[in-house]
Parts: structure tokens; C-alpha cells; sequence
């Protein structure tokens, strides 16, 4: 009961959020300090990661198909497979989830402990749609940008790890890498990564926004924050290849 | 003038608030006192309109809250100003910044008006030169200074401070006291400070409501507050030996 209570509580959330903001020049600066804090500060985290884990697909697809039947082509296809459909724009959601997760959540957080929130209340702002609507519109323009970057990043670390290895040679890679290429498939993980991005700045600012207490709780509502984020993101993960895939 | 007529409030079948009425004149400070659990913050926040009464009104010259639509609600709540007992200032902001965010928000003058403006307010708190400071740089008292300077800029008729005195050395207390009294007077704006500080309510409490379990146990004047023979008001206003002393001598003296 008390988990359809919290589901309640966070689609009046929504109501909320989704009205016409007040001013929109102050919108706009939120909506640029927003995409800064929650989109152009991960590039680097998601560079990195999506970079070396095409790097070890490729190696680990290489070293696993030994076998002289099994064209080497697949590694690329494999990589490029991996990457797009699931690690790309699932797993780095669920990365992004605990990085920026953890971030609207605190930040929310302490602002509502600390009556920042409250004090907007008596402005006459709504706190609400000041405050997430902002995050949602950045999320969900910018990261498709950035798991698209990802894509790019992940497979261009699998040529690398590859050849500089010599595990595969780089036509063999190139050529995995545009065989049975579907644009579907780009289509659908950006799909799901509009999705995700919507989970990502939703539900950390539900646990934020409704924190009662002090540090502890805010640290606590973070953590809850990134749990339930990941976990909601895995189950539409599921239900979205269903619905788009099968 | 506000009215609170036969307000309650009660949270999860508790009530805090038991029928209170009263009313808030203009140009005056209008204190709540009470210990702790009495109710004191609950009153402020519902007057603020951050608790919602379960019964009751609250009018704020002749605009009842419960008669309000949203965006009348939101129109009288850019009048009011209020001051946080830990000044809730944006950490991301500077001072200028945060004291802008009211003007930036509701008004459409250029940034030359309002950085005018902001420059005004702070100078009537005695804050000039600290525009581009955060809030983490300021002292405790910096701070209320600059909550009230945000809380007045866009000249407000309605003023709250929830403890405005609390954690501050006397001296910036007895500052921050004055400068609350002089913008009431100055400004003509309905001040009400919910406070523990029982040096402010002495110097600066014109009105005092004194709060007992959610009942209005007294009301009166900084004045009245050394004669008045109620238990409760005598317990809690004279708690310390300096206090009892005080009043001993006073009413020795007035006689």
C-alpha cells in the first residue's frame, strides 16, 4: 500500500511540474544551468566509460570466437550490437542515475531541509515547476546527445583495443560494423534513452522534494533515489524492448 | 490588517492549533511567544500560507485565504515577505543574486533597476559591498541581514520572521531587533516575529501573543507583559532569576 501511495504522491508531482512556467527568462537560465550541471558535466564520466567498455567487448568477443568458422567480422558486429542496443543507452542511464540521480536528489534535498523550497512558497513561485521542469527538458534533449555519444565512443574503443592488439584487423571490424545495420535499432535506444532520461530527473527530485528531517535524511533519500531510478529503469529497459523490439 | 479568526490545525488527529484569533496592526512588531511545541511555527506557517488551516480564517485586509484562487493566492504571497530562522538563502547564488531573484521573477525591469534597487535594500540593512559574496562566506548574522533585505525588496505589506534572533550573539540580535522594528515603522508594513528571545520581546514586542498548546494564553504589550499576573506567562517570560529581577524592580518602580 505504501509503495502505491509514494506512485500517487509522484504523478501529483507531475501535475505539478507540467505547468507554464512563471517567467520564462528565468526558465530559460535554469534550463541552461541545468543542461550544464546535468548534461555537459557528465560527458566525461560517459567518454571514459563508454570508451573502454567498447574496448573490452571487442576483446572479450575476439578472445571468445577462436573458432576459424566464425568470421572475425562479428567482433565488430558484436561490438557495434552491444553498444547500441543495451550498454549505450541502458547501462549508461543507469550510470547516469547514480551520478546525476544523486545530485538532484541531495540538491533538492537540502534545499527543502534547509526551507530554501519553503521560501520559494512564499514568493508565490511554484517550487515544483521551478525547480524539475528545468532538469526533464534538459535530461531529455541532451541525452540522447550523449548516448549517441556513447554509441560513437564505444565502438570507435573496440577498433582500438582491437588493432592496436592485432586480435582483429580494421576491415574486418569496419565491416561487422555496417553489416545487417538496421537504423531501427538507433531509433529504439533513443527511445529508451528519452525514457530513462525522464526517470533519471523524476524520481531523485520526488525523493528530494519530500525528504522530512536533516543531512541524514537527504543522504538517505539520495541513496533511495538512485536505487529506485535504477530499478524503474531495468523494468522499462524490459518492457520497452517488448513493446519495440519483439 | 490581518484577521485570524477561530483557526485550527491538528496533524494526524493532533491538534496543534486550537481556535485562535487575533488580529495584526499595521507599523507594529507583533510577536508569538510560546515554548517550544506550543505551536508558534505551525500559526506562522499557516499565516504564510505554507500549512493549509483545517478551519478558520485568515484575511489579509478583507482577502479571506479560503475565498483565494490560486493565482490570487500567489498575488498576495508576493506580498508578503518572510524571514527563515536560518535564512534560507540560495547557496548557489550570490547575495545580489539572491536578493534580485524576487524582482528578476515578478517584475520586468532591467537589470540596472533591480542591481539599483538590490543596492538600496542593502544598504538599508547595512550590507553595501558584500553583492558578490555566497552565503557560505557570510556570518550568521550577514545572513539575516541579507534574508531581510531579500524578504523587503519588493516592498512587501506583509512582513514574517520565524526567530530571526536565533543563534546570533546579542549584540546582532539587538541589531537585527532594530532594523526589523525601523522597517515596520518606516515602511508602515504588518510585521509578525514567532521568537524565544525574550530581550527582543521586551524591546521591540508592541503586540506579544503569548501560545499555550495551541491556545492564545495572553495577549498584550511589551508593557503590560511585567504586570500581567497570568501563571504561564510568568513561568515562561521570567524563567531566569535576571528576568525575575528585572520585573521586581519595575513594578517596584512603577507603583
Amino acid at each position: 500500500m505504501n509503495y502505491l501511495k509514494h506512485v500517487g504522491k509522484y504523478f501529483i508531482m507531475l501535475r505539478q511540474v507540467f505547468r507554464k512556467p512563471q517567467k520564462w527568462s528565468v526558465f530559460q537560465e535554469m534550463l541552461f544551468r541545468e543542461i550544464e550541471d546535468l548534461g555537459l558535466k557528465s560527458l566525461g564520466i560517459i567518454a571514459f566509460i563508454s570508451f573502454f567498455v567498447g574496448g573490452v567487448i571487442a576483446i572479450q568477443t575476439a578472445l571468445n570466437v577462436d573458432n576459424p568458422f566464425i568470421p572475425k567480422y562479428l567482433i565488430g558486429f558484436a561490438t557495434k550490437q552491444s553498444m547500441i542496443l543495451e550498454f549505450a543507452p541502458t547501462f549508461m542511464s543507469v550510470i547516469l542515475a547514480g551520478k546525476v540521480g544523486s545530485y538532484i536528489s541531495s540538491s533538492i534535498g537540502t534545499m527543502r531541509v534547509t526551507e530554501q523550497i519553503d521560501a520559494l512558497e512564499v514568493m508565490g513561485i511554484n517550487s515544483l515547476n521551478y525547480l524539475v521542469l528545468p532538469k526533464i527538458i534538459a535530461t531529455v534533449f541532451f541525452y540522447p546527445l550523449l548516448i549517441s555519444l556513447a554509441m560513437f565512443l564505444g565502438i570507435l574503443g573496440g577498433y582500438f583495443a582491437g588493432t592496436l592488439t592485432d586480435l582483429f584487423n580494421s576491415e574486418d571490424y569496419i565491416y561487422g560494423l555496417r553489416l545487417d545495420f538496421d537504423p531501427y535499432y538507433i531509433q529504439y535506444a533513443l527511445i529508451k534513452t528519452v525514457v530513462f532520461a525522464f526517470v533519471i530527473a523524476t524520481i531523485p527530485a520526488y525523493h528530494g522534494y519530500y525528504v522530512k528531517g536533516g543531512s541524514l535524511e537527504v543522504g538517505r533519500a539520495s541513496t533511495q533515489a538512485v536505487v529506485w531510478t535504477s530499478v524503474v529503469i531495468i523494468l522499462l529497459n524490459y518492457f520497452l524492448t517488448q513493446m519495440l523490439l519483439a | 490588517m490581518i484577521e485570524v479568526v477561530d483557526l485550527y490545525k491538528e496533524f494526524k488527529g493532533i491538534p496543534v492549533l486550537k481556535g485562535i484569533t487575533t488580529t495584526f496592526e499595521k507599523g507594529v512588531t507583533n510577536m508569538i511567544i510560546g515554548q517550544s511545541g506550543s505551536g508558534k511555527t505551525v500559526f506562522l506557517k499557516c499565516l504564510v500560507g505554507l500549512h493549509i488551516p483545517d478551519s478558520g480564517i485568515i484575511s489579509f485586509d478583507g482577502r479571506k485565504h479560503t475565498e483565494l484562487g490560486i493565482k490570487e493566492h500567489r498575488l498576495l504571497r508576493q506580498e508578503i515577505g518572510m524571514v527563515f530562522q536560518g535564512g534560507a538563502l540560495y547557496d548557489s547564488l550570490t547575495v545580489e543574486e539572491n536578493i534580485m531573484f524576487p524582482l528578476k521573477m515578478f517584475t520586468d525591469q532591467s537589470f540596472e533597476e533591480n542591481l539599483d534597487r538590490v543596492n538600496f535594500v542593502l544598504k538599508r540593512v547595512n550590507l553595501e559591498n558584500a553583492n558578490k559574496k555566497f552565503p557560505a562566506e557570510l556570518s550568521g548574522g550577514m545572513q539575516k541581514r541579507v534574508s531581510i533585505a531579500r524578504a523587503i525588496v519588493m516592498n512587501p505589506k506583509y512582513l514574517f520572521c520565524d526567530e530571526p534572533n536565533s543563534g546570533l550573539d546579542p549584540n546582532t540580535a539587538t541589531v537585527i531587533d532594530n532594523l526589523i522594528k525601523e522597517i515596520t515603522e518606516e515602511y508602515q508594513i504588518i510585521t509578525v516575529i514567532n521568537s524565544h528571545d525574550m530581550n527582543s520581546v521586551m524591546e521591540i514586542g508592541e503586540k506579544i501573543i503569548f501560545l499555550k498548546d495551541g491556545v492564545k494564553e495572553w495577549q498584550g504589550s511589551n508593557k503590560e507583559i511585567f504586570k500581567t499576573e497570568n501563571e504561564a506567562v510568568v513561568n515562561f517570560v521570567y524563567s531566569s532569576n535576571l528576568f525575575r529581577k528585572v520585573r521586581e524592580v519595575y513594578l517596584k518602580e512603577t507603583k
